[in-house]
């Protein structure tokens, strides 16, 4: 598959979007207007709006890149995302008076770890006693939401005790912006993860194997002598790393602080995101940013032209299914000409 | 305490129990139904992620049917809706054989943004309120004044008999008919399927419609038998819970109700300790269910095997 597949799958929900909206009753000019001008209409739209919510949605979408190269159904994002988030907040709060260096990574290692902890459930609940991943890391989703709550309630809570909501981390724990922007160094933690997710995928035994396990973990288990079982696992725990890490990045760089819904859902958009990449890790930062763009646009759209910013799901579920659909179909003439 | 106080707790224990018991069986009730669909769905080798999104389609037709006409034009539309869904899913997953991980996704994100879309657009920025006519509780005549258990197993509203009918039906189709055996050797092994005779797209296609059809009804079942009107991404993981009940529950119907069972109560003893006015932070309650699930998962998989052929095309 080229370039060519996702521009004309994007072309086709963007005209989908528009003919609904116009059948729907609205201006579908001025509603694609606002999206556009919310999304890259300006240096600040592009960067404050846009990359700010792609990085989520890249760094997440690494790992969950990861875990399905390995055959690891990691739908649990989200939830991970948030335990990073808190892991975050906590350290944030507690080092004042540390290097904005040392403030900076220990908040962002708090996160990874707690990321890595979070998923470490179901990777034990897998090997323990075989639950399937797809469904521990999902319902570990809505026990994280309520951790948060509890939390911002709780422990967490600022002091004056009146908002669901903590106090805004230390200075010191900021990642530092683009000046001018809102647009913070998560960006250039999103490229560097995606280089390196590149070398070990295309350049080391290691990504080979993993490739291996993802195609076929009995074929690798029996010819490459691969320990399927644990590859599995540890993409699984590299994938919950990232979301955690994605989780102290929103903290360190966004909000500053912990409430409830602090994710609109990054957790879910990444696993669009990363298999519309194919699993690809410079894939994953295209339609990051896209899906970033998207997103951001969609805020504008609901501002200036009064159309539901929950509209442009329906742009990113066609974008997925026309996709979907143009690998299967050259995935069927490959085959019937291997038969010819 | 004195013999007075004894004697007034008496009868709170009775209505706080009974009102657990009912809880629990009004938020197993969509659970249910969207499961037993997903089981047939399953069985037939199928795993549809798209069921949350069929269950919010549903949930939208239904306050849109209900406002309009009446509750039960209501769950007419919202089975519907599901039925159609899944049949675009059946088109991609089935017919154009592509991941029904992925197409499953990207069905419920659409779905959520065209309810979304058009809610707004039908019932305006105030929303549909609570005037939607609702499916009132029915009373069934004897069993209902059972002292305590009565009122709470038999003054439920419709959805909840027709689920638990649908139960033994869905059971003897699967294990008693030919289109049931049709539908496990799919699920079990599809190229054998196929060589005995079978047409397995077909087979694959109509369990995934009825599935479709089941969470319909299941979002209508959450619209007007509980929550009594719309709101945005209000499934809000529901149907993803039906698929970790269908799992739980080893793809047999009798399995899945005592688990929809237990994820209803775990979800209903958050009201029954309210209401004792325990110091207990509520959202460990939230949080029960999810880890009971989870914790129930680890007890009951291993001594069982998902069908074969499950997600593959």
């Amino acid at each position: 598959m080229d370039v060519r597949t996702p521009v004309g799958a994007l072309a086709l929900g963007l005209l989908a979007l528009a003919g609904g909206l116009q059948l729907a009753g609205y201006d579908a000019v001025s509603a694609l207007a606002a999206l556009w001008q919310g999304a890259a209409g300006s240096w600040y739209a592009l960067t404050s709006a846009t990359l700010v919510r792609a990085v989520p949605l890249i760094v997440i979408g690494l790992g969950i890149a990861l875990a399905f190269r390995g055959g690891a159904l990691n739908i649990g994002a989200e939830g991970q995302f948030y335990a990073g988030a808190i892991a975050a907040t906590w350290v944030g709060l507690h080092v004042a008076n540390r290097p904005a260096v040392v403030a900076v990574s220990s908040l962002l290692l708090a996160a990874t770890l707690a990321g890595t902890a979070w998923v470490l459930i179901p990777v034990w609940l897998k090997l323990r006693f075989g639950v399937l991943e797809v469904i521990s890391t999902l319902l570990l989703n809505f026990v994280a939401e309520s951790l948060v709550s509890l939390m911002v309630q709780g422990p967490l809570q600022e002091s004056q005790h009146i908002y669901p909501q903590s106090d805004p981390i230390a200075e010191a724990a900021r990642l530092p912006l683009v000046p001018g922007t809102r647009l913070h160094a998560g960006l250039a933690l999103a490229l560097i993860g995606a280089a390196g997710l590149w070398y070990v995928f295309a350049r080391t035994l290691w990504g080979f194997r993993l490739r291996a396990v993802g195609a076929g973990a009995r074929a690798a288990e029996i010819s490459g002598r691969i320990d399927a079982r644990r590859m599995g696992a540890v993409a699984l725990l590299l994938s919950g790393a990232l979301a955690g890490l994605a989780g102290g990045i929103e903290v360190s760089g966004v909000s500053y602080a912990l409430f409830q819904n602090l994710s609109p859902g990054y957790g879910f958009t990444a696993i669009a995101v990363a298999l519309l990449a194919r699993l690809h890790p410079a894939g994953v930062v295209a339609t990051g940013v896209l899906f970033g763009a998207l997103e951001a646009g969609a805020g504008a759209m609901q501002r200036d032209a009064g159309v539901p910013a929950v509209a442009v799901y329906v742009v990113e579920a066609v974008v997925i299914l026309v996709v979907l659909l143009a690998e299967a179909a050259s995935r069927r003439r490959t085959t019937t000409r291997a038969f010819a | 305490m004195s013999a007075l106080g004894l004697a007034a707790l008496a009868p709170a224990a009775d209505v706080l129990l009974g009102g657990f018991v009912a809880a629990a069986v009004r938020v197993a009730t969509p659970l249910l139904l969207a499961a037993i669909g997903e089981t047939i769905t399953e069985r037939a080798g199928v795993i549809n992620l798209g069921l949350e999104g069929m269950m919010l389609a549903g949930a939208l037709a239904a306050t849109m049917g209900a406002s309009a006409v009446g509750p039960w034009t209501g769950v007419a539309l919202a089975i519907v809706a599901g039925m159609v869904l899944a049949a675009a899913f059946a088109a991609v997953t089935i017919g154009a054989r592509a991941d029904q991980i992925i197409a499953g996704t990207a069905l419920t994100l659409g779905a959520v943004g065209l309810t979304g879309t058009i809610y707004r657009q039908a019932f305006g920025t105030g929303g549909a309120g609570l005037a939607l006519p609702t499916l009132q509780p029915l009373a069934i005549p004897g069993l209902a004044r059972i002292p305590v258990l009565g009122p709470a197993l038999f003054e439920q509203p419709a959805p909840t008999y027709i689920a638990l009918a649908a139960l033994p039906l869905a059971w003897w189709v699967l294990f008693r008919t030919r289109a049931g055996l049709a539908i496990r050797a799919t699920g079990e092994g599809a190229v054998n399927a196929r060589a005995a005779g079978l047409r397995t797209g077909l087979v694959r296609t109509v369990a995934t419609i009825v599935g479709g059809g089941f969470a319909g009804f299941a979002g209508a079942t959450l619209v007007l038998a509980q929550v009594g009107t719309f709101a945005e991404r209000m499934t809000a993981g529901r149907g993803y819970v039906a698929i970790a009940i269908v799992v739980l529950g080893r793809w047999h119907p009798a399995g899945v109700v005592v688990a929809a069972l237990l994820f209803g109560a775990a979800t209903a003893l958050q009201y029954l300790f309210q209401s004792l006015g325990l110091a207990v932070p509520y959202q460990l309650f939230l949080m029960l269910p999810y880890v009971l699930t989870l914790l129930a998962l680890a007890g009951a998989v291993g001594r069982v095997r998902a069908p074969a052929d499950l997600g593959k095309g």
